[in-house]
């Protein structure tokens, strides 16, 4: 890393000296519009174009629906960025599409990506090349209501899967009608239970969701089944829970009217404008054996392919920038998400933080699903779930059409 | 000005006379010009892009790679596809029950109406007020109503007054009604502006004849109100279809979550076409899925204008 800085001040002085008699290179940042993000990337800006007086950035941003059409439709017009962020999951089609180009391999060496990097970086790596870096990643955790807990009498959140139902039960609230008050658990499948029901509940009733190269569905087994109806029985059997209950999980977990919630760091921000109760944050349960599994993904920052020329030496140079320990610092103050690099992460402060704790804690174990297209395969998940719920088909046909569907659409998607 | 100042600038040869032109071919002229406008933006904006989207329905084309001719493959999947005959049926459903709920709902409220003196343009605009409502903000706000208890409106007060729940938005069966009654509210406004116009245009002197005549109220109604109502009928009809078979909106917002969901069971052809569009980026299967839409509006238009055609 020494000689990397060495070098990056050698070829910064040299650019001082050239940028001179040069003209000075404007760059081109995209993002989609989120005020924090949009703030920290100022800020960051500010700060690169302070040690980089000949590069100016601008930063561009869409609406986060048009976000990717307006990249591909810029990229078609040959007017594309320098440098953009990208969900990871979006990685092969924008490869495919050849919108991102790879990172040069002397200023960012695989190896020590993969030293200093959380291991989901590799989401972002094909053929032995990275087409992209983080400043910052998500993961899950469970938030839990303390007062509506100290009110059922318990001291802290469930540690394993067992307990997270027992403790349901004891919190969940229902009227004389038989309707909920207060749910134990939100069962949200078009939230962050997709995420949970296939990263961490299938691997801990001791399957794997997929094969090494997300390429085949192998949830279609046993564990599969296991984790599936681990997840129904916690509406239709244990009853702590519906799918539906005020319309989205984090809706009621903000109304004070569940216990528990599965969500990512994403949405602190808006938990933190809760007035009403004291919430806390707490790992995902373990199953018996202690496994721990987590969903973490992130937005990448990559290069462009029509950055070419300085325009590209100045595009590496941000780059390089903004997934610095640095840029993580500003990007978890401002924007509240983790950073990606381990060291400037498992600080001892982050690590004893009781929200970011958590969160961080998770990291290492967690993985990374490669997505081919993340709402279409959302949506099998979401189906599978409402044919048990709805139309109470039994579990195992309930996961055997999923795979077969989900499966269609990697194969569609790779072909 | 008419007088050139010096002599020099004055033309030794005769001014050439402008064309003659008839009185007719200029006034031709001055509205193609000012129709050319228009007719380039709809031939630019609206027909070439129709005409693309033929073209696309025949390939592959994913935004990002160039377009790979592909025949009727686009077709075949869809046609292979149990989702794409769900949203069929759903889109259908909308259709032949909307219709005529609207229409009739449409209908008795400006017949009646049209014959209350007390607060009528007050009343009148209450009933319009939907229609100029952002579709968007009207859906949210019927999405609260249909939620279970305790947030949906709905529940609580069937609750309140000790009747069991209904799942709306749910629920596999009650999901599609529930949202087409939205939708039918949103579109009422305008379809009673319509008829009461068309009411209005009846002349009086029908009407003293008949009751001159004796007639009753139900046989005026059947036989003068409703066939001189026939113009107004038959393009609310096809106007009301149309709107139909392009339901999204409301669709769309009441069911963000699971976009079309339960299972699918309110996803209608737009919906699915935007997603296969928007959300997977398969830009050649939503096109073919845009021309079997088309298909379907023209069909069932010249359908309607055929059924409902002046047998004069």
């Amino acid at each position: 890393m020494q000689k990397r800085i060495l070098m990056a001040g050698i070829s910064a002085a040299a650019c001082i000296s050239a940028a001179s008699a040069a003209s000075a290179v404007e760059i081109e940042y995209w993002q989609y519009i989120y005020d924090t993000r949009v703030d920290a990337m100022d800020q960051l800006i500010e700060s690169f174009e302070e040690a980089n007086p000949d590069i100016t950035v601008k930063q561009v941003t869409f609406p986060y629906a048009d976000y990717q059409t307006r990249i591909v439709a810029a990229n078609m017009a040959r007017k594309g960025p320098d440098v953009m962020q990208l969900f990871y999951g979006w990685a092969d089609k924008f490869i495919a599409g050849k919108l991102i180009q790879p990172l040069p391999e002397d200023t960012f060496p695989a190896a020590e990506i993969e030293e200093e990097f959380f291991p989901i970086v590799s989401a972002m790596k094909r053929d032995g090349q990275y087409y992209g870096l983080p400043t910052a990643v998500r993961s899950l955790a469970l938030f839990y209501n303390k007062d509506l807990f100290e009110e059922a009498g318990l001291d802290g959140p469930p540690e394993t899967l067992d307990e997270l139902v027992e403790y349901g039960k004891k919190l969940t609230v229902k009227n004389d009608a038989g309707n909920f008050e207060t749910v134990g658990l939100t069962l949200d499948m078009a939230g962050q239970d997709h995420q949970w029901w296939r990263e961490v509940l299938v691997r801990q009733m001791g399957g794997v969701p997929y094969n090494d190269d997300y390429t085949e569905v192998t949830y279609d087994d046993e564990a599969g089944i296991a984790a599936l109806e681990y997840y129904t029985d916690l509406g239709k059997k244990h009853g702590i829970g519906e799918p539906g209950f005020m319309d989205e999980g984090q809706a009621a977990f903000r109304a004070g009217r569940a216990a528990m919630t599965i969500d990512g760091t994403f949405r602190l921000g808006s938990f933190n404008s809760i007035e009403d109760f004291e919430w806390g944050v707490a790992e995902l349960p373990a199953n018996d054996e202690g496994v721990q599994s987590n969903y973490a993904s992130y937005f990448a920052n990559a290069i462009g392919s029509s950055a070419e020329g300085e325009e590209l030496e100045a595009a590496v140079k941000f780059l390089d920038y903004i997934s610095s320990p640095e840029a993580m610092q500003v990007w978890l103050e401002v924007v509240g998400e983790l950073p990606a690099r381990r060291a400037a992460a498992e600080t001892e402060e982050n690590m004893s933080d009781p929200i970011y704790g958590p969160f961080l804690a998770a990291l290492p174990y967690a993985h990374t699903t490669l997505f081919v297209d993340e709402a279409a395969q959302r949506q099998t998940a979401i189906d599978m779930a409402n044919r048990v719920f709805l139309q109470d088909q039994p579990v195992a046909d309930a996961v055997a059409e999923a795979a077969e569907e989900e499966q269609a659409i990697i194969d569609d998607a790779r072909d | 000005m008419v007088h050139p100042t010096s002599s020099d600038t004055v033309p030794t040869h005769p001014i050439r006379p402008a064309p003659r032109l008839s009185m007719r071919t200029r006034s031709a002229l001055w509205v193609w010009g000012f129709l050319a406008i228009p007719v380039l933006f709809y031939c630019v904006i609206r027909f070439y892009p129709t005409f693309n989207a033929f073209w696309l329905s025949l390939t592959d084309w994913d935004l990002m790679s160039e377009a790979e001719f592909i025949g009727f493959e686009n077709y075949r999947r869809m046609f292979a596809d149990p989702d794409f005959w769900q949203t069929f049926r759903n889109t259908f459903e909308y259709l032949v029950f909307g219709t005529p709920i609207s229409l009739l709902i449409a209908f008795v409220v400006a017949y009646y109406l049209d014959r209350v003196r007390f607060a009528h343009n007050f009343l009148r605009a209450l009933y319009f007020m939907p229609y100029i409502t952002t579709a968007a903000a009207m859906a949210w706000v019927w999405r609260w109503f249909y939620q279970p208890p305790p947030t949906g409106l709905i529940n609580s007060a069937l609750g309140e007054m000790g009747f069991g729940q209904i799942e709306f938005l749910g629920s596999t069966s009650n999901a599609l009604p529930a949202i087409m009654v939205t939708a039918i509210w949103a579109g009422l406004g305008f379809q009673i502006i319509i008829f009461m116009a068309g009411l209005r245009a009846i002349p009086d002197t029908y009407y003293e004849a008949a009751r001159i005549d004796g007639l009753g109220e139900w046989t005026i109604l059947r036989k003068i109100t409703l066939p001189l109502l026939k113009p107004t009928t038959v393009f609310l009809v096809v106007f009301i279809s149309i709107a139909f078979l392009r339901i999204f909106d409301q669709v769309y917002n009441m069911t963000t979550n699971d976009p079309g969901g339960p299972l699918g069971t309110t996803e209608p052809l737009v919906l699915m076409i935007y997603q296969t569009a928007f959300s997977s980026y398969d830009m050649g299967y939503a096109a073919a899925q845009t021309v079997v839409l088309f298909t379907i509006l023209l069909v069932v238009s010249l359908l309607q204008l055929w059924i409902l055609r002046d047998r004069a």
